[in-house]
């Protein structure tokens, strides 16, 4: 594990040109996003440094508060980011809290279940498994959930007058919205299919290759990249039926009406 | 007044729908009772509120009030069972899937009804994008009829249609009412208004006013 190749400042130093490359291209060409484009770098070595000093905190006090603290925050990041990607939103805090709320439970729940029945680290919280581990389910989450939700809520809006007349005819409010409860959870579940089906072939996983530069051999990292493949599509399936059916069931009512009222006013035309 | 009226109606004349202080945070609290049978004309200028009183009926918005159909409670059977009674057929009537059949549970049936408006047997694989406004409006009513509601709300069933299509939908909703079904039927025209309907409830900024304030039984 300890034949990795340490990177020292200048190094890093060195590959940055590349940032500046982009940078000039944009002053040359006039596309005015040299600016930006230094911003989110900087923003990226900032964050990154933080969060470097934050897991070697973790790694040493290995304490379950902390620990917890920190997967709690990263789930309130991605709730955030989630409730960010949809163009229409549930009304109030049902957008942020239903969200935040599945995907909590479905990557909690897998990481859970990969520490403590697959991993098996001393002790089970163990900050360097549980984090990294809940970063990857719980990124694919907020993907599945965030498409997932937004796909229901603009369907349900666009296609308003075909689900009411179900309605209208008798039918009840799983019934009249299960086309569009099947094209919420067909799209928030695509990505993952997808990313399986490329994996190794058109892409290598970023914690594959991670760990492969770190000095581990390849079939150990291939093995581990499996499992995770497996933990995201488990997260990103739990999390995404919980969340298109809770949205479902937020935007009807036990009168079998649909409830688009509970839908904030779109955010751009 | 409303409630008196109902408590001390003869049994024989107690009215199939009845509405008491029906309102939504847009319709003021209206209420008037409809025969098995009858037809009320519902008129009033465009975006004062006529569909909104269909919708609060067809219990498809928030609503609050009384409403009893053969003096069972609504709120005492559920959404789709009030809607399977209560019909309602929209001024843009909804489609969910590609072709006419798709939506009828029992084409062949629908067919004698889908004749008498005009369509042929091989209506059922056209294409919905294809319809005319009014093809859509007629097919709509067939629709809802098939589900045989007891009470029929209609808004502007016949506003795009030609004079003998308008004719063919007047003379099949008539026919059902002989046999006992009731309609609340919006119309702009005022003629049309007289023709299907003996009582006409006015709709205006909200607010729903009936011009014969009693419940009269209607033989035929």
């Amino acid at each position: 594990m300890s034949n990795y190749i340490a990177l020292n400042y200048w190094e890093l130093a060195a590959a940055s040109v590349f940032v500046l490359i982009d940078a000039s291209l944009s002053v040359i060409f006039g596309l005015r996003i040299h600016r930006s484009l230094l911003v989110a770098a900087i923003r990226m070595v900032v964050q990154l440094a933080l969060v470097g000093l934050v897991l070697t905190t973790l790694f040493a006090i290995v304490s379950p508060w902390w620990t917890g603290l920190a997967a709690l925050g990263m789930v309130l990041f991605a709730g955030r980011e989630a409730a960010q990607r949809q163009e229409r939103r549930l009304a109030g805090w049902w957008s942020y809290g239903l969200g935040t709320g599945c995907m909590m439970m479905a990557s909690v729940v897998v990481t859970v279940f990969a520490l403590v029945t697959v991993l098996q680290p001393i002790p089970w919280y163990h900050p360097r498994y549980a984090i990294p581990l809940l970063g990857m389910i719980l990124g694919n989450c907020m993907t599945g959930v965030g498409l997932g939700l937004d796909r229901l809520t603009t369907s349900l809006a666009n296609r308003r007058a075909a689900v009411e007349a179900q309605l209208m005819l008798g039918a009840s409010r799983r019934a009249a919205t299960s086309p569009v409860t099947r094209e919420a959870l067909r799209s928030a579940l695509m990505p993952v299919v997808n990313s399986m089906a490329a994996t190794g072939v058109v892409s290598l996983p970023g914690m594959m290759t991670g760990q492969i530069l770190g000095g581990v051999p390849p079939v150990e990292a291939v093995k581990y990249q499996i499992l995770v493949m497996f933990l995201i599509a488990g997260g990103t399936g739990l999390g995404a039926v919980t969340a298109v059916l809770a949205g479902v069931h937020r935007l009807t009512d036990a009168r079998h009406r649909l409830r688009l009222d509970r839908l904030s006013i779109p955010k751009s035309v | 007044m409303a409630s008196e009226r109902d408590r001390t109606e003869p049994e024989a004349g107690r009215p199939l729908l009845s509405v008491v202080d029906l309102r939504t945070h847009l319709l003021k609290a209206a209420s008037f009772c409809l025969s098995a049978g009858e037809c009320i004309a519902i008129q009033g200028p465009s975006g004062a509120g006529k569909t909104l009183l269909l919708r609060a009926l067809a219990d498809l918005d928030p609503n609050e009030g009384l409403v009893r159909l053969d003096g069972r409670d609504r709120t005492r059977m559920s959404g789709p069972d009030w809607r399977r009674l209560v019909g309602y057929v929209p001024a843009e009537p909804g489609w969910w899937a590609d072709t006419v059949g798709e939506h009828f549970t029992d084409w062949s049936a629908a067919l004698a009804v889908v004749g008498e408006l005009g369509f042929r047997d091989g209506a059922k694989s056209w294409h919905i994008a294809r319809l005319s406004t009014g093809e859509r409006l007629r097919l709509a009513l067939v629709r809802a009829l098939m589900v045989r509601p007891k009470v029929l709300l209609l808004d502007e069933p016949t506003a795009a249609l030609d004079s003998a299509s308008v004719r063919a939908v007047e003379a099949l909703v008539a026919a059902r009412m002989r046999g006992g079904l009731a309609a609340l039927w919006v119309t702009h025209d005022v003629e049309q208004a007289k023709r299907i309907a003996a009582r006409r409830i006015v709709v205006e900024s909200g607010e729903v006013r009936e011009e014969i304030a009693e419940c009269p039984i209607i033989s035929r």
